[in-house]
C-alpha cells in the first residue's frame, strides 16, 4: 500500500474494488466568497507548488486573467458583475476542480488509474496513465478538466495531494491572506460554514448557505455563498449538478450488457452449428 | 449461354475483392483498438496498438481509412440491395432459414434479405460512426462542439459501434455456415451447384445471358 493517507478509494476503469479496509477522514476545502478579495494569491500558490506558467495573456476589460481555467492554471478567480438582487454587486469566486464525492471524470475515464479518488475525497488525475481521450472532459458537470496542447494529457486541480498526504493545507489555503479559504475535515468544514452562514444572515444576507451539491454524491471543495439560492450568479455555478444522463446511459449497465449480446450472438452461432449444422450443397445438386 | 458450363461462377471480381478485404481488415482494427476502450475488460487490447495514447492516436485514422473504403463498397452493391416482396416473406420465414430448409423460401436473386439487411445495417452506422467519431476526436475537432452535443456523439459511437459488430457477427458466421461462401470473397468465384441453390433467381438471369 501506498501511503496512508492516500489510500485508493475508487480507481478508473477499475471493475473491482481497490483496498477498503482501512478509514480515512475525509478532508474539505471550503471557499467563502463572502470574504474573497480577489487578489488571486491562491492563483499564484497554486502555479508555484505545482510548477506551472501561464502565458501572458491579453486583457480584455476583465480582472480575470487568464480568460479560462487552462491546463495551466488549475484555479482561476472568476469575476462576475451582477445586479439581479437590485443593487450592484461584484461577485468573485474561485474556480477550479470540486472534487466530487461521484466524480464524473472518473465514471467516464476508459484508462485504468488514470483517474483515482483517495479515501480523504481528493480526486487526482495520474497523468502518466492518461491516454488523451478527453473522455473526463466529457464527464465533468462543471467544465473543469483542461486538454493540454504540449502532452495530450488531461489536468486539474490536485487538492495538493502531495501536500495533503504529509499533513500540509493545499498551496492556495497557505497563501490566502484573509482566510477566505480554509481547509481540514469535512465535518469542520461545514461547522465553520455554518457559523459563517449564521453571520451573513445577521447582516442581511437572507439567503446565505453552502454550497456542496449533492446531485454529485457532495463535493470535497464547497463554497459559503451570500445568495445560496442563486449559484448561477456566480459565474455560472451550476445550481444542481449531476452527472448528464448521457454519460450515466453510456458508463452504465448498456456496456456490460453490450458485451453480454455479442457474446451470446457469437455463442448463437456456434451452437446453431453444433446443433442445426451447416448448410452444405448436396452431392446430386453438384452433377446437374 | 454456351453449351460449355464451367463449374464456377464470378461473383466479385479482383476491385470488389479487394475493396472488400479492405474494408474487413480496417473493421478488425477498429473493433480491437475501439472495444478496449469500451469496456476495463477489454483495455488490455489496447497493448495490440502500443498502449493507450496510440491506441488513441490511431483508431480515428483508421476510421477515416475504413470509412472511404466501406463508401467505395456501397457504391458497388447497393443496388443489388433493394428489398423486394419475396425479401419480406423470406424473413416471415427466419426459422426456415435458421433450419435449412431453403427450398421453403421464395426465390432468391443475388443477395437474400438478411444479407439486404446488413448492408443497410452498415449503412445506417457507419456514417453515424463516421460524423460520431469525427466530433469525438481529440485533440482536434471536439472543441468545436457543444459538450452535450459532444456528450451525444460518444454515445451515439458506442451504440452504433456495438449493432454494427453484432451485425458483422452474423455476417462472419454466414460465411462459416453456408458452406462454399467463403471462396466468393478469397477466390471470386462460386461453385455452379452453389448459386443453384441458394441464389436461384440470380442462376436464371446468369442462364438467360443477363449480366449479374
Amino acid at each position: 500500500m501506498a501511503l496512508q493517507s492516500l489510500d485508493i478509494w475508487r480507481r478508473s476503469a477499475t471493475t473491482t474494488e481497490p483496498p477498503q479496509q482501512r478509514v480515512a477522514m475525509e478532508v474539505a476545502k471550503l471557499i467563502d466568497v463572502t470574504k474573497c478579495i480577489g487578489c488571486k494569491a491562491c492563483q499564484s500558490a497554486c502555479q508555484e507548488w505545482n510548477d506551472l506558467r501561464e502565458e501572458v495573456g491579453i486583457n480584455v476589460g476583465s480582472y480575470q486573467n487568464p480568460h479560462d481555467l487552462t491546463a495551466n492554471s488549475w484555479t482561476l478567480m472568476r469575476f462576475a458583475e451582477t445586479e439581479a438582487n437590485g443593487h450592484f454587486e461584484w461577485l468573485i469566486r474561485k474556480d477550479g476542480c470540486m472534487h466530487c464525492a461521484d466524480p464524473g471524470c472518473l465514471k467516464a475515464c476508459p484508462s485504468p488509474g488514470a483517474i483515482i479518488q483517495y479515501k480523504n475525497g481528493i480526486v487526482d488525475f495520474a497523468e502518466e496513465n492518461c491516454i488523451g481521450c478527453g473522455y473526463c472532459i466529457k464527464g465533468c458537470p462543471f467544465n473543469v478538466p483542461r486538454l493540454s496542447e504540449k502532452d495530450s494529457k488531461v489536468y486539474k486541480c490536485t487538492l495538493c495531494s502531495d501536500r495533503v498526504a504529509v499533513g500540509l493545507e493545499p498551496a492556495c489555503i497557505k497563501a490566502c491572506p484573509t482566510q477566505a479559504l480554509v481547509f481540514g475535515s469535512k465535518e469542520d468544514m461545514k461547522d465553520h460554514a455554518a457559523g459563517r452562514i449564521a453571520e451573513l444572515k445577521e447582516r442581511g444576507f437572507d439567503n446565505a448557505g453552502l454550497y456542496d451539491p449533492q446531485g454529485v454524491g457532495g463535493t470535497h471543495v464547497m463554497y459559503v455563498l451570500h445568495h445560496a439560492d442563486q449559484p448561477e450568479l456566480y459565474s455560472d455555478l451550476p445550481k444542481d449538478p449531476h452527472i448528464s444522463p448521457m454519460v450515466a446511459l453510456w458508463k452504465g449497465v448498456t456496456k456490460p450488457l453490450a458485451l453480454l449480446a455479442m457474446a451470446g450472438a457469437v455463442l448463437g452461432g456456434f451452437f446453431h452449428y453444433i446443433g442445426i449444422g451447416p448448410n452444405e450443397v448436396e452431392e446430386e445438386e453438384e452433377v446437374s | 449461354m454456351s453449351a460449355h458450363k464451367s463449374q464456377y461462377i464470378e461473383r466479385y471480381n479482383t476491385a470488389e475483392r479487394l475493396n472488400h478485404w479492405v474494408t474487413a481488415i480496417t473493421f478488425i482494427l477498429l473493433i480491437l483498438s475501439g472495444f478496449s476502450l469500451f469496456h476495463p475488460a477489454l483495455f488490455w487490447l489496447t497493448n495490440l496498438f502500443g498502449g493507450g495514447p496510440w491506441t488513441r492516436i490511431l483508431h480515428p485514422f483508421i476510421g477515416v481509412v475504413m470509412f472511404g473504403s466501406f463508401a467505395s463498397l456501397a457504391l458497388r452493391f447497393w443496388h443489388h440491395n433493394i428489398l423486394s416482396k419475396n425479401d419480406i416473406q423470406w424473413l416471415k420465414q427466419i426459422p426456415d432459414v435458421i433450419q435449412n430448409f431453403e427450398d421453403r423460401l421464395p426465390e432468391v436473386d443475388r443477395y437474400n434479405a438478411g444479407q439486404k439487411l446488413l448492408f443497410w445495417t452498415m449503412i445506417a452506422t457507419i456514417p453515424t460512426l463516421f460524423i460520431t467519431g469525427i466530433i469525438i476526436w481529440q485533440p482536434w475537432f471536439t472543441p468545436w462542439f457543444p459538450r452535450n452535443v459532444d456528450r451525444f456523439a460518444v454515445l451515439l459511437h458506442a451504440l452504433c459501434a456495438f449493432i454494427m459488430s453484432t451485425g458483422i457477427i452474423v455476417h462472419v458466421y454466414a460465411a462459416i455456415w453456408v458452406k462454399g461462401t467463403m471462396r466468393a470473397m478469397v477466390r471470386g468465384t462460386v461453385e455452379r451447384a452453389w448459386v443453384k441453390k441458394h441464389h436461384p433467381g440470380w442462376y436464371k438471369r446468369l442462364e438467360q445471358g443477363r449480366d449479374h
